[in-house]
């Protein structure tokens, strides 16, 4: 103290008091060196992580789909490059702000925005695709917006294209962004949220092969989310490639040949199993919805009468008309029941209980043996050997070709059709079994439905007498990195206990329905090859036997053919239906003939009857018939 | 009559300490606007140092000219800062919601920082005149207190609620050197502890929006963590992953990254810690308690009440922007949006702060002089 230069009264007074606020400034200097040593040195390892954590983000790139073959390696589905809109809402500093005019510049509706924005948002940095495969103008005005746009980003990734558009949609399937739901049904382990899985067909059901593995880019952002340097990158893994076991041109014929009519068309080789064509009508554009169609189209699909969402071929139900008779045939034989030679009066109708039941022929087709009954379809046979057999002997049968159950072919939902039997009924619908049901039953009406994909297998056992392959659609899986392939082994053929005797009896039949001049699907005779078959002409309403009054187009029968070729070495099986297409014989068998020429390859003007071989399959055609 | 002695002392040390002081400002704002991707004509740490020698050229004026002529224009000064302080809410500039600027045509003044100074002066020139001398009592502190409130509410209607608090420090600071008589103290702090509630009440509906969204968020940052509470969650952030001995220069990733907002400005502290850890802290620390302990030896060893107020003052206004600055990158304060004395970015700040220890310096200069 130097107050001897200068003696201050005044100020001696606030002297003690000016060190009270100096001790208050360096308690509090202090405090808060203490606090910086608290978060520093005591929490300084836990704030680095934080920091580190700040500025890491993990991106997953998604990786490219395998693509999709014929089994003659016809590429049918591929990827092609897309820019797809992104919004990332923790770097938008105001949503409502950005996205209405986002929304103007690519001219989706506001509620369009808001409903794929607003699902999910438990993680901000999220990006959530707004828009597949903008158009170059998009982009160019996506691009041209960036700095009004923060939060918008552009991706170039690949989008599924189906090279053929609807050609086996429903067997090729789509794919889509993983639902919630599915997330949380453990099912898919390797997919986060926002990744593209098969929704439907073969995408969905061989999507862990097809799928591939996801890579990862660890990259430096700032505070905008702006990518400042990738520091590391994990490529994705390409998923496997398949080829299947449809002959893209067996299928296109089979599609122009159905044209635009409902139905389904489907074609297997009963050696092994192998599924040749698969054809529902009406089809979906699986690009359209492999790239994230708008709700208002979905909601057109999905309101579609004719609704080609649904695969007509495992998820339509139908009555198999006469096409049944094939079953009742081979029962007959089986139980002796009857004998080839056991004939029926037939006089058009038969009376029973208090009713008649007639037979489609007005006259009637006199004394018919089970070779006339199956060749000219008649009615009335089927009701007097279908009454002696009984229900339960019929449905036994008919498990035994497969029908009334799911087949298991690897594709999602697959439909049961429903075999009635006395138990069945008490069951289902608490009531006896009346013996005139019977009578239904035998013609393939009543309570019996089927779907297109059992009577194929149906008819393909028949060809091959009797032995049983699984329906197959996948042929062998190319790897990319070991670059092995992997061929799928045909299933073990299973023989059902009927004896060839039989299918003899009945294969000879089924080839007079075509080649008989008073066979049903006389239309169909080919040129080139002999051919096997059975018209089936559905009911749609009523059970009155036999009358085909003029109906509206919805209400009218639905035409059935079966058939296999050739005869004497069946290569082909398959099934043909025509939704309210009338009778079998005019309308469904000529495409049956159709489709079996040009798997068969028999080039029409040159080489009449002669049966050219198919394209050679890689792997040798197991036989066990 | 400026005495020799003084600059021949020790008093050089304290230069080097505020130089030091601002040498870390200027290398914290040329780390964070270095990278930036946009570069202005002049970069930001360059346009600092010519703040800092204008800033000089003010304390070398404030040091030279004699605080007593200095203090006599104390009352025209204050009403000239209430003019403008009614001007600017009537007619000012807007920023951030807050009407704080004036435009003067050729450059923006900010009135508040004014009235920094003119409360200082009058606080200071006001207690000195009516010097009480066995503390104040509740009747003495009428006049002083409508003194400063009156610009107080002005500010705080702007809103500008870091300048109004800085202003009542420098009034407290004041206040409590002169001293309260103890039983006006007792009475006081039993009625303000009473009345808390209606006050807190009154104090919370004239706040705004923003101002109690950031009250709010202090207290729990982690309940809105991308808007107010993003500032406080990233400057610990920032301020603990520096560790012990920083992430060196350019290597806060926190602020290089953008993560901080504000960084250059309010929150170069949070810059300035994360590249140099708490090494760095503790010798920034200690160089702002060697200034504070220089301002305090000046109000100590001051010729007369004038000077020692004054001093007292300067010293309140520093200690509180650094404190509650500081407080506020550290997570223990609400974010008030005050600068970093000497380091923030920032003209007006700089040369508002040069000023004071200029005249700090004044008070210091003038202590052997005989009369005036």
């Amino acid at each position: 103290m130097r107050e001897s230069y200068f003696p201050q009264e005044e100020t001696r007074d606030l002297q003690s008091r000016i060190y009270w606020l100096f001790g208050l400034i360096v308690l509090a200097l202090f405090g808060l060196l203490m606090r910086a040593w608290y978060l520093q040195a005591v929490k300084g390892k836990f704030y680095h992580e934080l920091s580190e954590n700040n500025r890491i983000r993990v991106v997953e790139t998604a990786p490219p789909r395998g693509l999709i073959y014929d089994r003659n390696g016809n590429l049918l589905v591929n990827n092609v490059p897309s820019f797809n809109l992104y919004v990332v809402l923790g770097d938008m500093p105001d949503p409502a702000d950005v996205l209405p005019r986002l929304a103007q510049l690519i001219e989706m509706s506001q509620e369009e925005m808001t409903r794929r924005v607003t699902f999910k948002k438990e993680d901000p940095f999220f990006p959530i695709k707004v828009k597949d495969d903008l158009t170059m103008k998009e982009v160019a005005l996506v691009e041209g917006h960036g700095l009004d746009l923060p939060g918008v980003k552009i991706e170039a990734e690949f989008k599924r294209n189906a090279i053929h558009g609807t050609l086996a949609a429903h067997l090729l399937g789509y794919v889509g962004e993983v639902t919630q739901a599915q997330l949380e049904s453990g099912l898919y382990e390797n997919v986060k949220r926002g990744g593209i899985i098969g929704q439907y067909g073969i995408e969905q059901t061989f999507d862990a092969i097809i799928r591939g593995t996801p890579g990862q880019k660890r990259i430096e952002v700032d505070a905008l989310g702006h990518e400042i340097r990738v520091l590391e990158v994990n490529e994705p893994l390409r998923g496997d490639d398949v080829f299947l076991t449809i002959d893209l041109n067996v299928q296109k014929v089979a599609e122009e040949a159905l044209g635009n009519q409902n139905g389904a068309i489907v074609a297997v080789d009963p050696k092994n199993g192998e599924m040749l064509a698969m054809v529902s009508h009406p089809a979906f554009n699986p690009n359209l919805l492999s790239q994230g169609a708008s709700s208002r189209a979905w909601e057109a699909l999905l309101k579609d009468e004719g609704r080609p969402l649904t695969n007509r071929v495992i998820h339509g139900q139908y009555p198999p008309g006469s096409t049944f008779k094939i079953v009742l045939g081979a029962a007959l034989l089986e139980t002796k029941e009857a004998t080839p030679s056991s004939r029926v009066e037939c006089r058009g109708f038969l009376p029973f209980g208090n009713r008649n039941f007639k037979d489609w022929k007005r006259g009637g087709h006199g004394s018919v043996d089970l070779h006339r009954a199956l060749v000219e379809s008649c009615d009335v046979y089927f009701y007097e050997m279908g009454n002696r057999l009984g229900v339960d002997t019929i449905s036994k049968f008919s498990h035994l070709f497969g029908l009334g159950q799911p087949s298991g072919i690897e594709l999602a939902s697959e439909k049961g059709g429903l075999i009635p039997s006395t138990e069945w009924k008490r069951q289902a619908r608490k009531e006896p079994w009346y013996p005139g049901e019977t009578l239904s039953v035998s013609i393939g009406q009543g309570y019996v439905t089927v779907t297109p994909l059992q009577q194929a297998l149906m008819i393909s056992m028949v060809a091959n007498q009797g032995v049983f392959h699984s329906p197959q659609l996948l042929k062998k899986i190319w790897d990319h990195e070991t670059g092995s392939i992997q061929e799928i082994p045909t299933a073990e053929g299973k023989r059902i206990p009927v004896s060839p005797e039989t299918f003899r009896v009945i294969q000879n039949a089924l080839a007079g329905v075509v080649s008989d001049p008073h066979g049903t699907a006389g239309g169909a005779k080919s040129q080139f090859v002999s051919m096997g078959g059975k018209t089936g002409t559905a009911q749609v309403i009523g059970l009155k036997g036999g009358v085909h009054g003029k109906l509206p187009d919805k209400f009218a029968d639905h035409a059935w053919f079966v058939a296999f070729a050739p005869v004497e070495s069946p290569k082909i099986a398959m099934v043909v239906l025509v939704e309210n297409g009338g009778h079998g014989g005019s309308t469904a068998a000529p495409l049956a003939k159709k489709v079996i020429e040009a798997y068969l390859g028999v080039v029409p003007p040159l080489e009449p009857l002669t049966v050219k071989s198919p394209a050679p399959p890689p792997t040798p055609v197991r036989s066990e018939g | 009559m400026i005495d020799r002695r003084s600059i021949a002392g020790y008093d050089w040390l304290l230069f080097v300490v505020v130089i030091l002081i601002l040498g870390m400002g200027v290398l914290s704002i040329y780390s964070v606007t270095a990278s930036s991707a946009v570069q202005a004509r002049t970069p930001l740490y360059m346009k600092q140092i010519y703040w800092i020698i204008l800033g000089w050229i003010v304390f070398l004026v404030m040091a030279w000219i004699d605080y007593h002529e200095i203090a006599r224009f104390a009352y025209p000064i204050y009403v000239l800062t209430l003019l403008l302080l009614v001007l600017v809410l009537v007619m000012g500039r807007s920023a951030q919601g807050a009407q704080r600027w004036l435009s003067l045509g050729f450059f923006n003044v900010q009135p508040s920082e004014l009235a920094k100074i003119s409360l200082l002066l009058v606080s200071a020139k006001y207690f000195s005149d009516y010097f009480p001398k066995r503390g104040l009592n509740l009747r003495q502190l009428l006049v002083p207190g409508a003194l400063v409130l009156l610009p107080m509410l002005l500010i705080l209607k702007q809103p500008d609620l870091g300048t109004a608090l800085a202003i009542s420090s420098v009034f407290f600071s004041i206040v409590l050197v002169i001293g309260l008589r103890s039983k006006f103290l007792i009475y006081s702090s039993l009625l303000s502890l009473m009345m808390f509630p209606f006050l807190w009440q009154f104090f919370w509906n004239h706040l705004k929006d923003y101002q109690r969204e950031r009250l709010r968020t202090f207290i729990d940052p982690t309940n809105d963590p991308t808007g107010t509470g993003y500032h406080i969650i990233q400057s610990k952030i920032a301020v603990g992953s520096g560790g012990l001995f920083g992430k060196g220069l350019f290597g806060g990733t926190q602020s290089q990254l953008k993560f901080l907002p504000e960084s250059h400005t309010d929150f170069i502290f949070s810059v300035f810690s994360e590249e140099w850890g708490f090494v760095g802290i503790f010798i920034l620390f200690l160089l702002f308690f060697f200034l504070i302990l220089w301002g305090v030896e000046i109000a100590y060893k001051a010729k007369d009440v004038l000077g020692s107020l004054l001093a007292v003052g300067i010293i309140g206004l520093i200690a509180f922007y650094f404190l509650v600055n500081v407080g506020m990158t550290l997570g223990v304060m609400p974010v008030v949006g005050v600068p970093l004395p000497l380091m923030s970015y920032g003209g007006t700040s700089m040369v508002t702060t040069m000023g004071l220890l200029g005249l700090l310096f004044n008070v210091k200069l003038r202590r052997f002089m005989l009369f005036y």
